[in-house]
């Protein structure tokens, strides 16, 4: 008789490791209430995170403190308040450049404060994990629901992602570990979720069990190598290629640059896996009025879809998961046939519509229609949709707003 | 050089802005075909053999003996080289040099084509370079160099080769070095 030998793995905090696709897919789920921020500590529990860094000043979301708990707790390997946005975000980095599995949070004001840092992080290749709760960068203040900071973010070289709801949150803070360290793509990733609506309310969410985890982050495998004693942190950043204005500066900036969106570019494949697809299809696939959102605003047109049902109208929503990568190809398909497209936002500036308009140029026929677009400090009630859909149709606006 | 799409920005052709993308493990790229792994290496094997002055650039993956495998790996490039009569020129760091690196002697990721013209090197292996910089040198060479170059990577490759070869281990590269022998005998080399 053979007998089988298997090796069981355990991390610092006593959790046996299992493959990503256990933990995301396979293990049994149980249901919880909780917060968007109680549902990132509960991801970053199951993380394996080596790192943190938090600058608890807004309001934006308890979630910093709780990864804090989970230092305490001895999940997460190093934990530390820091000097200011722009302080936690380069301290982020100092950890991801010596090899360690790192992720914060941050939300609004504090972004803007810390945006240096973004695109250097893609610069350095780190794969490390902002949960950014989106609440809105203009005065007067606002802890409500207002994304622009997003449409600032999307040329930084990070990948990002948006979470609908908690339970999204929590899958995709898991994967992004998983597609960011992959070596080939190896980028920080941004899982974006609307402040207040997920960070702040309960909802009902499923968690695999707490005594497994992700397996350990491998730096040996990182595209560049890790900081030591002989690789002195961002060498490349200490003598900059921007210094020297001459052509050999300029052929690395430029390739270096587009290296950072390739490795963006590659990694669809990862996050089709991981995340199940890059959109999300929800209502009647026949029909030629189609609302292309992300975040809360995905869930609320998917409420406007019932109501509209009830007025006799078809709709489908297609939610993005990823913005960048853009599901340029996902997306084409999914808006054949549409005549209408409404892109309904938590920013007054519209730049999910411009990105919708931009990779459907030459692509569709359909009427692309940024409405209703709301910012911080209202919310976006399904029956703000059903209006502007109604007053496309002519139709008399029968729901009291 | 790349003239349609995103890519043509830049004076860089940008694989992946082509539609290139890495191939599956198991398969290997021959410019943008995914094809298998033998086919790729006898390909690798001919354009080093057949072109002038080829050239093995070793990366510090396996220039310095980190690990075990480092050091297998190293005497497998010796092999490799001396296989296909090729040269090694190593980049042994990926620092910035100014005014500028000396071309006979080493390759730098952030002008890769200073040593390429100074050689006049028409067929290349990138191994143990690290996959940033290997990424950020084969779109420099691409765009500015008629070399050939071959990705010999221990991780998921570079489309931006014309050759990428992926999970090359010390199993795989004495592979290609049984490659690249019958390759030698059958061009009579």
């Amino acid at each position: 008789m053979q007998t089988i030998t298997e090796a069981v793995i355990y991390n610092r905090a006593g959790q046996r490791i299992v493959s990503p696709d256990y933990l995301l897919f396979e293990a049994p789920r149980t249901k919880h209430f909780m917060t968007g921020s109680e549902a990132v500590k509960e991801a970053v529990k199951r993380a394996s995170v080596d790192a943190s860094v938090s600058y608890p000043i807004t309001p934006q979301s308890e979630a910093a403190h709780l990864i804090g708990e989970l230092w305490v707790e001895g999940y997460v390997g190093v934990y530390f308040r820091g000097e200011s946005e722009f302080g936690v975000m380069s301290e982020i980095a100092g950890c991801a450049l010596a090899g360690a599995r790192t992720i914060t949070t941050t939300s609004g004001p504090g972004t803007l404060r810390a945006f240096e840092n973004f695109p250097m992080w893609a610069g350095t290749r780190i794969p490390v994990q902002l949960v950014l709760m989106a609440r809105g960068v203009n005065s007067p203040l606002s802890i409500q629901p207002d994304n622009l900071e997003v449409g600032f973010l999307l040329d930084t070289g990070c990948m990002i992602w948006y979470a609908e709801n908690a339970q999204d949150l929590f899958d995709m803070i898991l994967a992004g570990f998983v597609v960011a360290e992959q070596p080939d793509v190896h980028v920080p990733v941004i899982t974006v979720v609307d402040g207040f609506f997920v960070s702040h309310t309960r909802e009902a969410i499923m968690l695999p069990p707490d005594d497994i985890a992700l397996p350990p982050y491998n730096p040996y495998k990182a595209p560049m190598p890790v900081i030591d004693a002989e690789v002195p942190p961002g060498r490349f950043l200490r003598d900059p290629f921007v210094m020297k204005s001459n052509y050999i500066s300029y052929a690395t900036h430029a390739s270096w640059q587009w290296e950072v969106r390739s490795a963006i570019e590659r990694s669809r494949p990862y996050a089709k896996r991981y995340l199940r697809g890059l959109i999300e299809e929800f209502g009647d696939p026949t029909a030629d009025l189609v609302f292309v959102a992300c975040g809360t605003a995905a869930a609320q047109a998917k409420e406007a879809v019932r109501l509209l049902e009830d007025e006799g109208i078809k709709s489908r929503v297609v939610k993005l998961k990823t913005i960048r990568p853009f599901p340029v190809e996902e997306l084409k398909q999914a808006v054949k046939g549409a005549k209408y497209i409404f892109v309904p936002e938590f920013n007054v500036v519209g730049w999910l519509e411009r990105e919708v308009r931009r990779y459907l140029y030459g692509y569709s026929d359909a009427e692309v229609i940024g409405a209703p677009r709301v910012a911080g400090g209202m919310t976006m009630p399904a029956e703000v949709i059903v209006r502007e859909v109604l007053n496309l149709t002519g139709k008399e606006v029968k729901h009291v707003i | 050089m790349a003239t349609l799409g995103p890519s043509a920005f830049s004076p860089y052709p940008v694989a992946v802005y082509e539609s290139v993308l890495n191939p599956p493990p198991g398969k290997a790229l021959l410019i943008n075909e995914i094809v298998d792994e033998e086919i790729a290496m006898r390909e690798a094997a001919k354009a080093m053999l057949t072109r002038p002055n080829p050239t093995i650039f070793p990366g510090p993956q396996v220039l310095y003996a980190w690990n075990e495998e480092a050091k297998e790996k190293a005497k497998l490039v010796r092999k490799m080289a001396e296989v296909l009569n090729a040269k090694i020129i190593p980049m042994y760091d990926y620092r910035p040099k100014y005014p500028k690196i000396n071309p006979a002697v080493e390759i730098n990721p952030n002008h890769p084509n200073l040593t390429i013209w100074h050689n006049k090197i028409k067929a290349c292996i990138f191994v143990g370079v690290h996959c940033h910089y290997a990424n950020v040198a084969l779109k420099i060479i691409r765009a500015e160099t008629d070399c050939f170059t071959i990705a010999m990577c221990g991780m998921a490759g570079h489309e931006d080769a014309m050759i990428t070869l992926r999970d090359q281990h010390v199993e795989e590269m004495e592979k290609f070095i049984k490659i690249a022998e019958e390759v030698k005998r059958e061009l009579g080399k």
